[in-house]
């Protein structure tokens, strides 16, 4: 709970007004703001047809991941052995031009193509973020997948990964249940 | 044209357009890029059970659903229309260290030697498959996000925490490829 009003205190600097918006519109913002990969910042309601659009994102990202072999136990096996260097380069050059896209949306506060400002909330850091982290290396290294590549796996059939996936939908449940009771 | 997209593609077009879909999401809807929340929701909409961390109102996430749910069908196109049928080029030193367990069938992106339904139910593949997805999922909420959501999209923003986070995903790792996963592929 420490970390939460360390948040909201943060946000608070940044947005006052809009945030406190927010917080009354959403009765259940502070249990979405404690993990702030979750929280949703567009403050519009659409029909659920315009969800498709990230559908199409997603489905270019799957072909990505297939294509460039991202998704493929054994190009994570050649990264943690450093046996090859494609692996360090797809990240390394998304986060470049990731990058430079997020600096030019704050340098030019580009809009949503509903109109809205673009928000990227910060993180805050805990110890979830080492010892969770070191974690999930584990698993990466042993599933050859991070979350989204497997459902990209199961989608290029390699249909037994659905069990990893219930897993590890199991595995966020357990996290869940236990979640005052870890460090953080 | 073809030939181009059927062979594997180069990591100088897949991390620049993987990088695009940051910007991609925020300007189609102030998403910010993340794949790892999605099993919360799942959680959240499937088997809150009450549990404080799944209280939320899932529906306003549900776009991240819709996103997971294109990566399957980008996946079953890719594979279907846009694959060339030759197994995986392994480099040469991993592939002699696998030949020593077993592992010699780089026909599929995941080793069919090891990942299949047959082997779900011995140690070694509960532990690969069951295990390990355990691990992913238990290990990316307690960081609060993934590869996407951390490496990429939290890099790309410049946070600290994120870095830290993306350093212990590495660490993670380089431990159970080098020392731990060794002692798994031997059983």
């Amino acid at each position: 709970m420490k970390n939460l009003t360390e948040t909201q205190k943060k946000n608070a600097q940044i947005q006052p007004s809009e945030l406190l918006q927010t917080r009354e519109a959403n009765a259940d913002f502070e249990v979405r703001s404690l993990d702030a990969m979750c929280v949703n910042e567009s403050r519009l309601k659409h029909k659920w047809h315009h969800d498709l659009k990230y559908v199409a994102v997603g489905t270019l990202l799957g072909i990505i991941f297939v294509k460039a072999e991202l998704i493929s136990w054994f190009r994570i096996q050649e990264m943690f052995r450093l046996q090859s260097f494609h692996m360090y380069g797809v990240i390394g050059s998304a986060v470049a031009v990731g990058a430079m896209s997020v600096w030019l949306i704050r340098k030019f506060k580009v809009k949503t193509i509903y109109g809205e400002p673009i928000e990227i909330r910060p993180k805050t850091f805990n110890k979830g973020q080492i010892i969770g982290g070191l974690l999930f290396g584990l698993g990466w290294a042993m599933t050859g997948a991070c979350p989204g590549p497997l459902y990209a796996q199961i989608g290029a059939g390699a249909t037994v990964i659905v069990a990893t996936l219930l897993s590890a939908i199991l595995g966020t449940w357990v996290y869940g249940y236990f979640r005052d009771r870890l460090p953080h | 044209m073809m030939e181009v997209l059927s062979s594997p593609w180069k990591w100088y077009v897949a991390g620049p357009l993987i990088g695009l879909i940051v910007p991609t999401l925020l300007v189609i809807g102030n998403k910010t890029f993340g794949i790892s929340a999605s099993m919360r929701h799942i959680c959240a909409a499937c088997a809150p059970a009450g549990v404080k961390f799944f209280k939320y109102d899932w529906k306003k996430e549900v776009w991240n659903l819709y996103f997971v749910g294109g990566i399957i069908i980008g996946a079953i196109v890719a594979t279907l229309f846009l694959g060339n049928g030759k197994p995986i080029d392994v480099s040469p030193k991993l592939a002699e260290e696998l030949a020593q367990y077993g592992i010699a069938n780089f026909d599929g992106l995941v080793p069919r030697d090891l990942f299949s339904w047959e082997n779900l139910l011995t140690l070694k593949g509960f532990l690969l498959m069951v295990v390990g997805g355990f691990l992913v999922g238990f290990g990316s909420r307690y960081a609060g996000g993934c590869t996407s959501g951390h490496a990429i999209m939290g890099l790309s923003s410049l946070q600290l925490p994120s870095l830290i986070a993306t350093i212990s995903f590495m660490v993670g790792g380089f431990l159970m490829a080098n020392f731990l996963l060794p002692f798994i592929l031997k059983l």
